[in-house]
C-alpha cells in the first residue's frame, strides 16, 4: 500500500534510527513511502499551547499535501506525539465547517486546501488495521521467541480515547500487546507501560520527569522484561538517551534496552540489528539480540556483545 | 471519556445476574496491611457499580467503607478506581466495569495519590481541597463593584462554564501522573479551578494569579501533558485543556517568564519552527535554559544544564546516535516551504486577537465525516463537504485587546480567547 508518510522531526534528528529502520522495514510489508518532506513540524502540543490557531493551521497544511499524493491510500507517522497533536488539530478542523474554511483561508495563498476526513495512522494503528496481525504472522523470518518485550505506549497515542478513536471495535491501546504476540515475542505487562515517559517537562522539572522515566524502567526490570519497545521517539529519548541520568535519579541501576517499533517489527523480519540502527542506542540492546550470533530472544552472555 | 458507560439495550427490563467484586480494604488505624476481599452480589446489568458495593456492604460485611451521597454523578462524593481506571461509582454501570475487568471480576480500589482513610474512602482534605485552597477560588472583584450587577459579555462566561462544570470528585487527582512524581504539583482540579478565575472578566487579578501559578515550580509549568485528567475528568471539564490555556495566556498576553523554563521552551520551540520548519534538539535544549536566541546557549543556567547532562550526551556521541554535526547544523525543510510556514506564522500570530475553537463549547457540525473510522477510506474524503459555504470565518470588526482595568463592556474584553464561532 500506498502512504503519504510523515516522518516528524525527531526521527531525523536525535533518533535516526527510527526513520532508518522505517524505511528498511516498509518495503518487507509492501509500504510504498512518499514521505511529506514539505510539511513542518506538529507543533507537539507546545505550538497548541502557544497559539491553537497557528498549530492547527500549521497541521492543515500537512493533511493538505497529504491528499495531494496521488494513489495514497492514507497518511501515516511513526510518532505518538505527531498522532496525538495532529489528532488534535484535526478533531477541530473536521468538527467545525466555518473553522475549517477560517483555516484554509490561510492557505489558500499556497494553493493548498484541507478537506475534512483525512485518515491518519501511527505505524502501529497500520499495522494492526491495514496490514493486519495474520498478514504479519505470515511474514516473520525470525520469531521473537522467549524475548520478554515490555510495551511502553506512552500518552499521547492512547489518551484521550474518543479523539483517538478507541474503543471495543479498535483497542488500539492494545495493539503493542497484539504485535508483540504476532511476532512471537512474550508480552510483560508492568505498571507504568501507559504512563507519562516525562518528557514533555524534561526542561521545567527535570528531577520529576526523569523520576518518571526512572520508575517505569524499574517497573519493567522488576516484571522480568529484556526489553521495551515504544511507538514514541520522545518516550525513546527519556528512556533510552536519558537512561543514565535516570539510573541516578532513582538511585538504581536499569541498563534496559529500549526499541522503536519498527525495530522490533525488522528483527522479526529478519533484518539484522545492525541494519536497524540498534548500536546507535544509548542502552545497548544485548539482551534482544546476541550479537556474535544473531539469535533472537537469547540473552548475550558478558562479553560476548563484540561490536556494540 | 465523560460518557456515560451505557448499559446494553433492553437492560431495564434485564433480570438480576451475579457479579463478583474484589474490593481493596485498608484501616491504616488497624495496623495491619491492606488486603482483597471478593463479594458476589446480585444486580441487573445495568444498575451501578456504587449500588453493588452498596448491597455487599448491606449484605455482606458492614464495615466496608465508602463514601456516597447524591447517587447521581452530581456530588462527586463517590470517586473510586474501577479495574484501575478513575470513576464515579454511581456513574459506572456494572456491565461496562465486568466488560472492562481483567479476570472477570470488578476491581474496585480507592482514589490514587491521595492518603486512604478507610477502605474506599481516601483523605480529600489533605490533597484535593488544599490545593483547590492554593489557587484562591475566589472572586476578587475589579474596583469599583457596581451598584448593582456586573454587565460582561456572554462570551466571557460561555468560556468558563466548562471548569464551573467541576464537581470536585478528585478523579483528576487521583490519576494525575505529574503528582505522582511530584505530590507538590498544583494539580489538575486546582489548576482549572483558577482558570475559572483567570478567565473571568469581573476578576481583577488575573496577571497576579498567573504570575504565581507560572513561577511556581510545582505550578502551571509541572503539567506533563499526559491527558490522563482529560480521560479521568467524568464532567469534560478538560483540565490539562485548561492549564494549557493558563499557559497561553500567561506567556503570550502577560508576557510572563518564568524560572522554571516555561515560557523560555515555549517561545524558543515556536521560534525554532517558524525558522527551520523543523525542530532542532540540540538548539532547543540550551535555549530553554538560557534564553531564546542563539547566544542562550552561553547564558550561566545553559552551561549548567549542560554539565549535568553530559553523561547522556557523551553516551549519545559514542554510539553515534547524535553525530556533532547533526547537532551543529539545523535540518529544514525546502525553502519555498519554509516560506510557506513563515507566511502562516505571520498571519496567524500578525491577529489581533487569538482565535481558539473550544468543542466543548461550539459543539461539532451535525452529522461530521469521520476520519479513520472505517477502514478503506481513502486519504482524501468525498469532496462532499461544503466547504462553509458562504460563512466567512474572518472576524468582522475586530476587536482590540482592551486593558485589563477597563470597565466591562459588551465587547469580548477580557474574553482574549472567542470561543464560539471564532469571534464573529
Amino acid at each position: 500500500m500506498k502512504v503519504a508518510y510523515w516522518p516528524g522531526c525527531v526521527s531525523r534528528g536525535f533518533t535516526p534510527e527510527l526513520h532508518g529502520s522505517m524505511a528498511q522495514v516498509a518495503p518487507l510489508l509492501d509500504i510504498e513511502l512518499v514521505e511529506l518532506d514539505r510539511a513542518c513540524c506538529t507543533g507537539a502540543g507546545v505550538i497548541a499551547e502557544h497559539n491553537q490557531e497557528l498549530a492547527d493551521t500549521l497541521n492543515a497544511r500537512t493533511f493538505a499535501l497529504a491528499q495531494q499524493v496521488q494513489g495514497a491510500e492514507l497518511m501515516m507517522n511513526i510518532c505518538s506525539t505527531c498522532q496525538g497533536a495532529q489528532s488534535e488539530c484535526q478533531e477541530r478542523l473536521d468538527a467545525n465547517a466555518e473553522y475549517r474554511a477560517h483555516v484554509n483561508e490561510t492557505l489558500a495563498g499556497e494553493g493548498l486546501s484541507y478537506e475534512q476526513g483525512l485518515t491518519n495512522k501511527n505505524f502501529l494503528w497500520l499495522l494492526v488495521e491495514e496490514i493486519g496481525l495474520e498478514e504479519l504472522r505470515s511474514r516473520v523470518k525470525r520469531p521473537l521467541t522467549n524475548l520478554k518485550v515490555g510495551p511502553f505506549y506512552g500518552c499521547y497515542i492512547v489518551r484521550p480515547r474518543d479523539r483517538l478513536g478507541i474503543d471495543a471495535e479498535r483497542p488500539r491501546d492494545h495493539y503493542l500487546h497484539q504485535v508483540i504476540e504476532a511476532l512471537g515475542g512474550t508480552v510483560i505487562d508492568y505498571a507504568g507501560m501507559r504512563k507519562c515517559c516525562g518528557f514533555p517537562i524534561i526542561t521545567m522539572n527535570k528531577e520529576a520527569s526523569l523520576k518518571q522515566a526512572g520508575r517505569h524502567l524499574g517497573d519493567a526490570v522488576d516484571a522480568d522484561a529484556d526489553c521495551l519497545v515504544t511507538p514514541c521517539p520522545l518516550c525513546h529519548l527519556n528512556l533510552d538517551l536519558q537512561q543514565p541520568l535516570a539510573e541516578k535519579t532513582v538511585g538504581r541501576d536499569l541498563e534496559m534496552p529500549v526499541l522503536h517499533l519498527p525495530q522490533l517489527v525488522g528483527l522479526a523480519l529478519g533484518l539484522e540489528p545492525k541494519e536497524l540502527g540498534m548500536s546507535r542506542h544509548v542502552v545497548r540492546p544485548t539482551s534482544v539480540i546476541d550479537w556474535s550470533t544473531s539469535v533472537v530472544g537469547a540473552t548475550a552472555p558478558a562479553g560476548a556483545s563484540g561490536g556494540w | 471519556m465523560a460518557e456515560t458507560q451505557t448499559a446494553t439495550s433492553a437492560a431495564h427490563t434485564a433480570a438480576p445476574e451475579e457479579f463478583k467484586l474484589r474490593l481493596r480494604r485498608y484501616n491504616p488505624e488497624s495496623g495491619e496491611a491492606p488486603y482483597w476481599d471478593e463479594h458476589t452480589i446480585e444486580l441487573e446489568p445495568h444498575r451501578s457499580v456504587l449500588e453493588a458495593i452498596l448491597q455487599a456492604k448491606d449484605r455482606f460485611d458492614g464495615s466496608i467503607g465508602v463514601r456516597c451521597s447524591c447517587r447521581q454523578a452530581i456530588c462527586g462524593s463517590c470517586g473510586i478506581r474501577v479495574n484501575g481506571e478513575p470513576a464515579l461509582a454511581c456513574h459506572t454501570h456494572l456491565d461496562a466495569a465486568l466488560a472492562g475487568s481483567r479476570d472477570g471480576v470488578i476491581e474496585i480500589e480507592p482514589m490514587g495519590n491521595m492518603p486512604v482513610l478507610k477502605d474506599l474512602i481516601v483523605d480529600m482534605d489533605a490533597v484535593h481541597w488544599k490545593k483547590i485552597q492554593r489557587v484562591t477560588p475566589w472572586l476578587i472583584a475589579k474596583q469599583p463593584v457596581p451598584e448593582r450587577e456586573y454587565i460582561v459579555p456572554r462570551e466571557s462566561m460561555i468560556d468558563v462554564t466548562q471548569t464551573m462544570a467541576c464537581i470536585q470528585c478528585g478523579a483528576c487527582v487521583s490519576d494525575c501522573l505529574a503528582m505522582e512524581v511530584d505530590p507538590g504539583f498544583i494539580g489538575p482540579a486546582a489548576l482549572a479551578k483558577s482558570y475559572r478565575f483567570v478567565g473571568d472578566p469581573r476578576d481583577d487579578q488575573q496577571f497576579e494569579r498567573l504570575n504565581d501559578l507560572a513561577q511556581d515550580p510545582e505550578g502551571i509549568f509541572d503539567c506533563t501533558h499526559c491527558f490522563k485528567c482529560v480521560e479521568a475528568c467524568p464532567k469534560d471539564v478538560n483540565p490539562m485543556g485548561q492549564i494549557m490555556r493558563l499557559r497561553r495566556i500567561a506567556t503570550n498576553d502577560h508576557q510572563i517568564v518564568d524560572k522554571n523554563n516555561g515560557e523560555r521552551h515555549e517561545a524558543a520551540f515556536t521560534t525554532l519552527i517558524k525558522d527551520n520548519g523543523l525542530l532542532w534538539e540540540a538548539e532547543l535544549l540550551p535555549r530553554s535554559y538560557g534564553g531564546n536566541s542563539w547566544f542562550g546557549k552561553f547564558a550561566p543556567p545553559a552551561g549548567k544544564e549542560l554539565l549535568s547532562s553530559l553523561p547522556s550526551i557523551i553516551k549519545a556521541l559514542l554510539r553515534g546516535k547524535v553525530t556533532p554535526m547533526g547537532a551543529l547544523k539545523p535540518h529544514k525543510i525546502p525553502k519555498q516551504d519554509l516560506k510557506s510556514v513563515q507566511g502562516i506564522f505571520d498571519k496567524v500570530e500578525g491577529r489581533e486577537q487569538r482565535y481558539e475553537l473550544n468543542l466543548y463549547i461550539a459543539g461539532e457540525d451535525e452529522a461530521p465525516q469521520q476520519g479513520g473510522e472505517d477502514g478503506g477510506e481513502t486519504i482524501a474524503a468525498s469532496a462532499s463537504d461544503p466547504v462553509a459555504a458562504g460563512v466567512t470565518a474572518e472576524p468582522g470588526g475586530k476587536e482590540p485587546d482592551s486593558d485589563p482595568g477597563s470597565e466591562p463592556t459588551d465587547t469580548p474584553t477580557e474574553q482574549r480567547d472567542t470561543e464560539e464561532g471564532l469571534g464573529k
